[in-house]
């Protein structure tokens, strides 16, 4: 069968919120661009994204500038966080979120007619724009009607709507090609009808979102198989911080097959408190020490806040996630849980009915659908679920490009913004930033290219045999490796890891990669989800293998990952960035340390010295030392 | 709690199929989703189904459930009684691509078709101002998750083939009122939502709003105020008059 051939400058892979920024960017700056992705446009996970994009504007209190926002997100990552990242993040998310409201959305109002900004764990002011609970939605509805209104436009111009960038959807990526060293293109195959296709193009940027679909009990959709995150190893690229996974502390426990789902934060940030089953308000019982002077220390002065800012301080039920995703864990082993396993979240007691429904519409709905609570009358039950990770494609910070020219990445699948974990609200507005900044990155990159890069034909028959084989074999089914690997993620690698589990997770990846080499498919190529899982069990397997082998080697816990075995956090290990790389024989992955470059003078000088004191080592200190008596 | 539950699912590509029968295991709390993901994982790998979220926000998984069209991730198999035969179909105004599968690219031409939001020129990012009040008409709209379950119900184009073309359907007709409500953008909108994407074919029997999983009011709030913004221009006795009396065109603002 002839393979379908385009040429195009980017190829953007995925269509969430950082894909279609990248493609919206690239586009603007007059190159041909491709969107690949695997459901139909404007499905991506990005509408799953429910509390709002986090950017200093000040709506709500004058007080937040991008220092603060800035200073925030290094705290929510335990200072793990590229800051070069986090630098750009909290300068430029206004922007962003601003232009959106010029290309049609919608956003919540102030009073005073600006965009409306709501409270979220980790931020110390309103600063999540929003729309009620499905920002994500507005967003990516907001980018995918850009991309029309381009394609409007080149239609008046060039008579082909398609000319300058168009979308190929319900299309998944197998392998990135290269010439020598350099991206050449992507091979995939149509989901509808299984046939092949090769995109020729010097710049490639990744945008492939997370790797949830590892785990069991997750928020994510089935999209998140890591595609990007293989893809970008296997073609040489760095993955970085693998060990660090978000586990939101509130997903929907019962009924089981919802279990997972995302409750949205915003239900804390409007009121909403979490209580065990002796119906405490636990949460205060576990403010960490880094946090002791930020956080309220009864319920009094925690209620007030909501009302009066300046003079309280917030609830610890709005502690950065990994905190709160911990507290909960630790109730629940503690016998202290829900009948079906999580604890309570209330708003009902908190908010009127009426308020919480103008507030919270969607999840009003969604426990009203799926699982008859009404939220305005009883709580909900609630647990942790896999939601996010931090680690990625390591990418220079400014132009979002891998250490393999022509590949870049952003959102999700890129590594380094969040550290070891990420707030609330600093997803979306990272897709925005980043998205933008790697489809710049990757125009300017084409600008500097002398010649296009060619893809070899040997590389092409390689990608298409390898999608092939499970259709040529009748091996195991898929789904059953599928699901082990899930259960083992789940139960070895979650939130709380202990050496010996982990140890027993790599060896079971091991067997699961053995036994993914021999699944088979039947039925044939039009749309067949068994060939498409056979595939994606590669990539998943890969991610995994990254995971828990980043995780074994971090002796601490940090964020997003907590070692029962280390439960301390190292200042030490704060220095140290741990990067995965595809093993020679490219059997495997192998890991190796880096060094954390230390922060530039004029951003750590933003914080006290009590503060850092608690992250960073006695060297650092004196060196910041030094650098105040200037 | 778990029993076997009756499915007849339709199966097929090409324009050929036919429905399949299967017992499977249900347990508490399952929606139809989990019952057609069961199926894939242990008596038919192949079987085609459009899903994401599995939370009611992609849109994804719109299907004919018993003949009505619903999202297979929040219909729960709870609203079943136990010996109930379940009959899942494919969305029936578009082409069947495989089994549950439908080409829905009808809805993405269509998309296209509409002209996108125009703002004034002169104004800058940052200096949107709007009131609450003012932009909660068009963000009914905009709660919209594109499952195209409304389209799908139409009786202008659920069987009727030749329609397609001169009809956006609920779906588009929304937007095109989801802009015109949106207090800054200039576009006129009036004549094309009549001449070119088919108002005028709606005789508000409701179905759309019926089936919207998001429970927007498609007709009351969007296609019944459309059409009166198209009557006010089109037929207020006074431009009449007045196009009498000066024989100007009719307006095309």
């Amino acid at each position: 069968m002839e393979i379908e051939r385009h040429e195009y400058d980017v190829v953007v892979i995925g269509a969430g919120g950082a894909g279609l920024r990248a493609a919206i960017e690239s586009r603007q700056q007059g190159k041909r661009t491709a969107i690949v992705c695997k459901s139909l446009f404007g499905k991506a996970h990005t509408v799953m994204a429910e509390g709002g994009a986090a950017a200093a504007m000040g709506n709500v209190n004058s007080s937040d500038n991008w220092m603060v926002h800035f200073r925030d997100t290094m705290r929510g990552g335990k200072f793990l966080n590229n800051w070069r990242m986090a630098e750009l993040h909290a300068k430029e998310a206004p922007d962003r979120v601003w232009e959106l409201e010029a290309w049609g959305a919608l956003f919540d109002r102030t009073k005073d007619g600006k965009i409306s900004q709501r409270n979220f764990g980790g931020h110390e002011y309103p600063r999540l724009a929003h729309v009620g609970d499905r920002t994500g939605l507005e967003l990516i509805r907001t980018l995918q009607q850009r991309v029309v209104a381009l394609q409007q436009e080149d239609e008046k111009l060039h008579g082909d709507a398609e000319a300058y960038i168009k979308v190929f959807q319900e299309c998944t990526v197998t392998r990135l090609l290269k010439d020598g060293d350099a991206v050449s293109g992507a091979f995939g195959y149509w989901r509808e009808n299984g046939r092949f296709v090769v995109f020729d193009a010097p710049a490639v940027v990744l945008a492939t979102g997370g790797i949830g679909k590892s785990y069991v009990v997750t928020s994510n959709s089935w999209e998140y198989t890591g595609d990007g995150h293989a893809l970008a190893l296997l073609a040489g690229a760095k993955l970085i911080n693998m060990e660090f996974i978000q586990f939101h502390p509130t997903g929907m426990v019962w009924p089981p097959s919802v279990r997972g789902i995302l409750v949205t934060e915003s239900v804390r940030g409007d009121g909403g408190v979490l209580r065990n089953s002796e119906g405490r308000r636990f949460m205060f019982d576990y403010i960490p020490d880094v946090f002791k002077d930020k956080y309220a220390t009864t319920e009094e002065e925690g209620d007030r806040w909501y009302t009066d800012q300046a003079n309280n301080r917030r609830p610890p039920e709005l502690l950065p996630r990994d905190e709160v995703a911990r507290a909960i864990n630790a109730e629940v082993k503690a016998g202290r849980g829900s009948p079906q396993g999580g604890v309570y979240l209330d708003v009902s007691t908190r908010l009127p009915a009426a308020e919480i429904i103008k507030r919270l519409p969607s999840m009003h709905h969604q426990f009203k659908e799926l699982a008859d609570v009404d939220i305005t009358q009883e709580p909900m039950q609630v647990g942790p679920t896999c939601h996010y990770i931090m680690g990625g494609v390591e990418v220079d910070a400014d132009t979002g490009q891998a250490c393999v020219p022509g590949l870049f990445a952003a959102g999700e699948v890129s590594g380094g913004m969040h550290g070891s974990n990420r707030l609330g609200g600093n997803s979306l507005s990272d897709l925005l930033v980043f998205g933008r900044r790697a489809g710049a990155g990757a125009a300017a990159y084409l600008d500097g290219l002398p010649s296009r890069p060619r893809s070899s034909e040997e590389a092409v028959a390689a990608a298409e045999a390898e999608a092939l084989a499970p259709l040529r074999r009748a091996g195991e089914n898929p789904y059953s490796v599928h699901h082990e690997l899930q259960r083992t993620m789940n139960e070895l690698v979650g939130i709380i890891r202990r050496s010996g589990e982990i140890t027993e997770a790599l060896e079971a990846v091991e067997k699961l990669k053995e036994r993914a080499q021999g699944v088979g498919a039947t039925g044939g190529r039009i749309y067949n989800p068994g060939w498409h899982l056979s595939l994606d069990l590669r990539n998943m397997l890969l991610v995994s293998e990254c995971v828990a082998k980043a995780a074994l080697l971090r002796e601490e816990s940090r964020g997003g990952h907590t070692r029962d075995d280390f439960p301390g956090m190292s200042a030490e290990w704060r220095r140290r960035i741990l990067r995965c790389s595809l093993s020679g024989d490219a059997s495997g992955v192998t890991v190796e340390e880096k060094a954390q470059p230390p922060m530039r003078d004029d951003l750590i000088t933003l914080f006290d010295r009590a503060e850092l004191a608690k992250y960073i080592t006695e060297e650092e200190l004196a060196d910041f030392d030094a650098l105040v008596k200037e | 709690m778990s029993y076997k539950a009756k499915f007849r699912v339709w199966r097929g590509e090409g324009g050929e199929g036919r429905l399949e029968d299967f017992t499977v295991e249900v347990n508490e709390g399952e929606v139809v989703l989990d019952i057609i993901h069961r199926l894939q994982a242990t008596q038919a790998p192949d079987l085609a189904v459009r899903w994401n979220c599995k939370a009611g926000k992609c849109g994804s998984c719109s299907m004919e459930i018993n003949g009505r069209p619903r999202l297979g991730c929040m219909t729960r198999m709870s609203t079943f009684t136990e010996d109930e035969t379940i009959t899942v179909t494919p969305m029936r105004t578009f082409p069947v691509i495989k089994d549950l599968v439908t080409d829905v690219s009808f809805n993405y031409e269509k998309a296209r078709q509409i002209p996108s939001f125009t703002p004034p020129a002169g104004v800058n990012p940052g200096e949107y101002r709007m009131e609450q009040i003012d932009v909660e008409r068009s963000q009914e709209f905009r709660k919209c998750i594109e499952c195209f379950m409304c389209n799908n119900v139409c009786h202008v184009i659920r069987d009727h083939e030749e329609n397609k073309p001169g009809f956006a359907g609920p779906r588009f007709l929304m937007r095109i009122a989801e802009l015109d409500m949106h207090p800054y953008d200039v576009a006129d909108r009036k004549d094309a939502a009549q001449d070119e994407h088919g108002l005028g074919y709606c005789n508000i029997t409701k179905c759309c709003t019926e089936v919207c999983p998001e429970h927007i009011k498609i007709t009351d709030n969007a296609l019944i105020p459309m059409k009166e913004r198209v009557v006010d221009r089109r037929y207020d006795p006074l431009v009449w008059l007045g196009n009498k009396i000066f024989k100007r065109s009719t307006a095309k603002s």
